[in-house]
């Protein structure tokens, strides 16, 4: 029988810098919360708001991989690879950290703030040559369908990464259903609402409520209203 | 009350260098910076530590050897594998190697 998991929007841990406002599915920075660590090799959920004209500074990350999904405005990357790019809505980023990197990230617009997720899995192998990958993804590819945006196959849809995890993006009108079949045993997944109520299986949602469902080969998502997800598959057993 | 002594192991100076910083940060914790197994084990063994915290690109090998030094030492270490470099997951990873639990 499946397990699940519910994680509703109002019981994240956040934290208002000012310039960064963050809410944090998981535990992160000084948000810690022992029953709040990760969803299997799930580990860094983080919806940020950044301030007109703000960022993060060069900082360094190693062994994760770190995906970026910004939801509206530019994002200005630059790593120590001499990638500078600029990720805006529709895109998705993906770095694997491996043996050490250093980024910065900041929305150089000065009138518009950038609201973006920023994903951290648990990479499925340490130490490797860190990289970097964007791409720009194709909206209609998602209306009242799944769409594939990131796997662990570099020739599969969407950016890969190092872990056994897949990720789909639906943006559903109301009522429309879909069956999401798992990839591989022992997966798990987590769904994150962006915006509108979701049912999975019987289990409903609102707009950023997390909801993990794991021993299970297949469910069910149903659009209560217009609505916009994010399905993260990912193993749930790290060993 | 006294502060947890922490022992950090990692390859890359400046990330080794920022998690060092990060882990001073919190007035109850005090950190020491090694880059090689031979500093971290001469440190280990002639300096008390209550947890030890291993970087990254440490590779499989030396971390089972450095393992099997600190464990023979003392027994009671708790070692815990740090991800994501100077991040937001060490404060975390900390609080949890300190209560006994494993996230990897």
């Amino acid at each position: 029988m499946a397990q699940t998991i519910l994680h509703k929007a109002d019981t994240r841990g956040h934290a208002n810098h000012g310039w960064l406002n963050s809410y944090h599915s998981f535990s992160f920075a000084s948000y810690y919360n022992p029953d709040r660590m990760h969803f299997g090799a799930l580990r860094v959920l983080n919806d940020d708001t950044v301030d007109a004209g703000k960022g993060f500074g060069t900082h360094p990350h190693d062994n994760m991989e770190i995906i970026s999904i910004p939801l509206e405005g530019d994002l200005e990357h630059k790593d120590s690879m001499n990638n500078v790019a600029v990720i805006k809505n529709g895109d998705i980023q993906v770095m694997s950290a491996g043996t050490g990197i250093y980024h910065s990230e900041y929305n150089k617009d000065r009138e518009h703030r950038v609201k973006f997720l920023q994903i951290w899995v648990f990479p499925n192998k340490k130490n490797v040559e860190p990289r970097y990958d964007q791409i720009t993804l194709h909206a209609e590819d998602r209306h009242n369908k799944l769409q594939q945006i990131l796997s662990p196959n570099a020739g599969g849809e969407g950016v890969w990464i190092h872990q056994d995890a897949w990720f789909h993006l639906g943006k559903f009108d109301k009522g429309v259903n879909a069956d999401y079949q798992l990839k591989q045993k022992g997966n798990g997944v987590y769904v994150f609402v962006l915006n509108g109520d979701v049912k999975i299986n019987d289990q409903q949602l609102h707009t950023r409520d997390g909801y993990g469902i794991w021993d299970t080969d297949s469910f069910s998502i149903t659009a209560e209203t217009d609505a916009e997800f994010l399905l993260m598959e990912v193993p749930m057993n790290l060993d | 009350m006294s502060k947890i002594r922490i022992l950090t192991i990692g390859r890359h100076p400046e990330i080794l260098q920022t998690v060092v910083r990060l882990v001073n940060d919190n007035p109850d914790w005090a950190c020491t910076g090694v880059n090689s197994d031979d500093e971290a084990i001469a440190t280990f063994t002639t300096q008390p530590f209550d947890l030890v915290l291993l970087g990254g690109g440490i590779e499989k090998q030396s971390e089972e050897k450095l393992c099997n030094v600190f464990k023979a030492h003392n027994p009671a270490i708790v070692i815990v594998q740090h991800y994501g470099g100077g991040s937001g997951l060490l404060t975390a990873e900390i609080y949890e190697g300190l209560r006994g639990n494993k996230i990897d």
